[in-house]
């Protein structure tokens, strides 16, 4: 195990998958010689060269096009969006084509693609740039989307998403990058696509989450145990699509609470289906209704201090908790 | 050029102007009133060294080609107008020189992968029709086990990558198998074929600046009929005076046109970009101006309104790629009105059996709707995947 940054997990993992296979390479916009508008690729051009790291104009329709036409013929491309919230130029290819072909193919085809890139707000770029589409990704059939809050995670799942036959959308946070964890150094440290992590364990409340709330979950039940006694589990579900229900099933019939946090938006996001999941299969071990806290309801906001609001903040996660109890905050 | 010259060219006449100098000088264009097209030039390009290479029978061959994708068209449209399959029908008659010109010169690393009007790019590359019918009956037993329909054709074991529904969609996946045949350090090539439709389409713009930028062996074949489902290509498209191909000079990229009706034309044009491909590892646009007989698809009932009577006429008359290439064959003795007749029956007795075929065949069961979503669920222990995966509660057939 080396405690180290969410961002070299990464480029540990592209390392290592560069070495492991010939057909892997990563294209996207000032990924190689720039070393990556995030750095997240830093050294790897050096040291692999012209043909693993590729730097591509700044046409995402064009090159995530070109990714799963190599695909297709059994490259494993990795595509990094400078920010996710770029694939909606290129959303025909991205979404229309990977999710489809395999099917409209009647399975003659197959599509081992990663579509990668930070996927967040909280950092004061605007509404256009600040998009989380996990959402609109899962519902897409023929599509996987996973969205790591570790160091670790994001080692693991980016490992496991390079060797996936099929089209990934690996999700990553600009806010996320700076952050440590304790990483295994096997070469062969794959996370299973679809295989939550409970981050801690509690027994009054499950808060159930995924990238950037995880932490503010974490830091949400420390707080709950200090100051109020409530000990709250927190689920990291990790991989969106697939989905690991059982372990947040069986979360909730311990607890008989569940919390849902995300920093999508309300109206369809993650916890809708999370939500819709818990009434069907623990309805008779609720304690109290589900509760959900996403980021609030408009486009991303610029003004700093404000922004910092519209994000699922761990105090408010608190009072969220609070409320399950009837507890005033 | 004044716009207004611009818009009486007809395509046929603009596709005589060439490029770089990479193909022989061709036929002036020829002024001439805008209905009346240019009488075809039997001869053109029938000295080309791929076409001088041809054998008696390969000659033959490409005629019982073209035939065949006409008679399997006639034969899906009659079951078409009987309810026998959903959707659309974008029929490919009319344009068949061009399908079968191109995919007989490809070679082992030569691919191929085209938009909606798919049906005779699969025939030209060896799909059955058997196959190729059941796909557009929603059989088990199509190309696509009925999951793709007429617009979705796929054969990669063909180096036949589709069958492409959105207009200039598949743009940048034919230069992504560009792209990974050059990684792979293979002489071969990829043509993509679009309609002149497509060439608005912002993808298509970007795939010719990575094809220039980065030397890829992509050939993009430009199907010209001249609308854009039912809008003319004057009412959509700034054109050049050398074409809508000539728009790659602004990428760099060579670009050439052909005449649809000549195969001889079509081949020479075709070959010479393979070989850039291959040789060079370079790029091509390619323009071959034709025409389609029908609609857009068969759902468009207008045809007849945004063109006239007498153009379609003028095509079917003149301009009709099987008529022109029986008429070559004829002059040169390789092949007589009685042989042609015999082939044209055999067509249509085998798209007759291609009907039956699709017509016995069984509908895929309802748990296959569920198949070829996912790599990893039709191949357990692959991968490493966990968790859920579809999300109905329940399934209409449980």
């Amino acid at each position: 195990m080396a405690l180290i940054t969410y961002r070299q997990a990464l480029k540990d993992a592209f390392s290592e998958e560069i070495e492991r296979d010939e057909n892997v390479f990563i294209m996207g916009e000032e990924v190689a010689q720039y070393n990556g508008a995030y750095k997240v690729t830093e050294g790897l051009w050096d040291k692999y060269g012209d043909k693993r790291l590729v730097d591509a104009p700044i046409s995402e329709a064009g090159f995530i096009g070109l990714g799963i036409g190599a695909a297709m013929m059994g490259l494993r491309p990795v595509i990094e969006m400078m920010f996710f919230s770029f694939v909606y130029v290129a959303w025909d290819q991205a979404v229309n084509n990977a999710s489809s072909l395999r099917y409209m193919s009647g399975g003659l085809m197959n599509v081992p693609l990663v579509i990668r890139g930070p996927a967040n707000g909280g950092t004061n770029v605007g509404a256009t740039h600040s998009h989380t589409p996990e959402n609109l990704v899962a519902n897409f059939p023929g599509l996987k989307c996973v969205v790591p809050a570790t160091a670790a995670d994001a080692k693991g799942l980016m490992k496991s998403s390079i060797r996936d036959n099929d089209p990934v959308f690996f999700m990553e946070s600009t806010l996320l990058y700076g952050e440590e964890s304790e990483v295994p150094e096997d070469p062969d440290f794959l996370i299973p696509l679809g295989k939550a992590d409970v981050k801690r364990e509690g027994t009054d409340l499950s808060i159930i989450a995924h990238g950037r709330s995880v932490l503010m979950a974490l830091a949400a039940a420390k707080e709950l145990k200090k100051k109020h006694n409530i000990d709250a589990e927190v689920v990291d579900l990790r991989s969106i699509r697939p989905l690991d229900e059982e372990t947040i099933i069986k979360s909730v019939k311990k607890t008989n609470r569940a919390l849902l946090v995300e920093e999508n938006k309300p109206y369809c996001g993650i916890g809708s289906q999370v939500s819709h999941l818990i009434q069907r299969r623990a309805f008779d071990y609720l304690d109290a209704p589900v509760h959900r806290l996403s980021a609030v309801d408009a486009p991303a906001i610029y003004s700093p201090p404000l922004e910092k609001v519209q994000l699922p903040e761990a105090k408010v996660i608190v009072r969220e908790a609070l409320d399950m109890f009837n507890i005033k905050a | 050029m004044s716009t207004k010259t611009a818009k009486k060219k007809t395509a046929a006449k603009s596709a005589a102007k060439k490029s770089s100098g990479s193909a022989k000088k061709s036929a002036p264009a020829k002024k001439a009133a805008a209905k009346k097209a240019d009488a075809p030039d039997l001869r053109r390009y029938a000295d080309a060294p791929v076409n001088k290479a041809m054998s008696k029978s390969d000659k033959i061959r490409a005629f019982v080609d073209m035939v065949r994708i006409r008679k399997f068209e006639q034969a899906a449209l009659q079951s078409y107008q009987k309810g026998k399959m959903g959707g659309f029908l974008h029929l490919y008659i009319g344009q068949e020189a061009t399908a079968v010109g191109t995919c007989a010169l490809l070679g082992d690393h030569d691919h191929i992968i085209t938009a909606y009007r798919d049906h005779g790019h699969a025939l030209a590359v060896g799909m059955t029709m058997n196959e190729c019918m059941a796909e557009l009956y929603g059989k088990y037993t199509g190309c696509s086990k009925g999951k793709g329909g007429s617009m979705h054709f796929f054969a990669p074991e063909k180096r036949y990558w589709g069958g492409h529904g959105i207009v200039g969609g598949q743009t940048p996946l034919g230069l992504g198998i560009a792209y990974a045949l050059k990684y792979k350090g293979l002489k071969g090539s990829c043509l993509c074929f679009l309609g002149d439709g497509a060439v608005n389409q912002g993808p298509f713009h970007e795939s010719l600046n990575l094809a220039g930028l980065w030397d890829l062996p992509i050939i993009y074949v430009i199907e010209n009929n001249r609308y854009s489902m039912g809008t003319s290509q004057d009412r959509s498209s700034v054109y050049p005076e050398g074409g809508l191909a000539q728009r790659a000079e602004a990428y760099r990229i060579d670009w050439t046109t052909a005449h649809g009706e000549n195969l001889y034309d079509v081949r020479a044009k075709t070959s010479e970009a393979i070989e850039r491909a291959h040789e060079k590892s370079r790029p091509t646009v390619l323009e071959i101006a034709t025409y389609r007989y029908y609609g857009h698809s068969i759902a468009d009932a207008n045809h007849q309104k945004y063109r006239t009577k007498e153009e379609i006429l003028e095509y079917q008359r003149n301009r009709d790629p099987i008529m022109v290439w029986q008429r070559i064959l004829e002059e040169e003795g390789v092949l007589t009105a009685d042989e042609a007749k015999e082939i044209e029956n055999k067509a249509r007795d085998e798209a007759k059996d291609s009907i039956r075929f699709a017509d016995e065949s069984p509908f895929p069961p309802e748990s296959e709707i569920l198949t070829d979503v996912y790599h990893s669920v039709d191949n357990p222990g692959s991968h490493t995947n966990q968790g859920k995966i579809f999300f109905n509660d329940r399934l209409p057939w449980e």
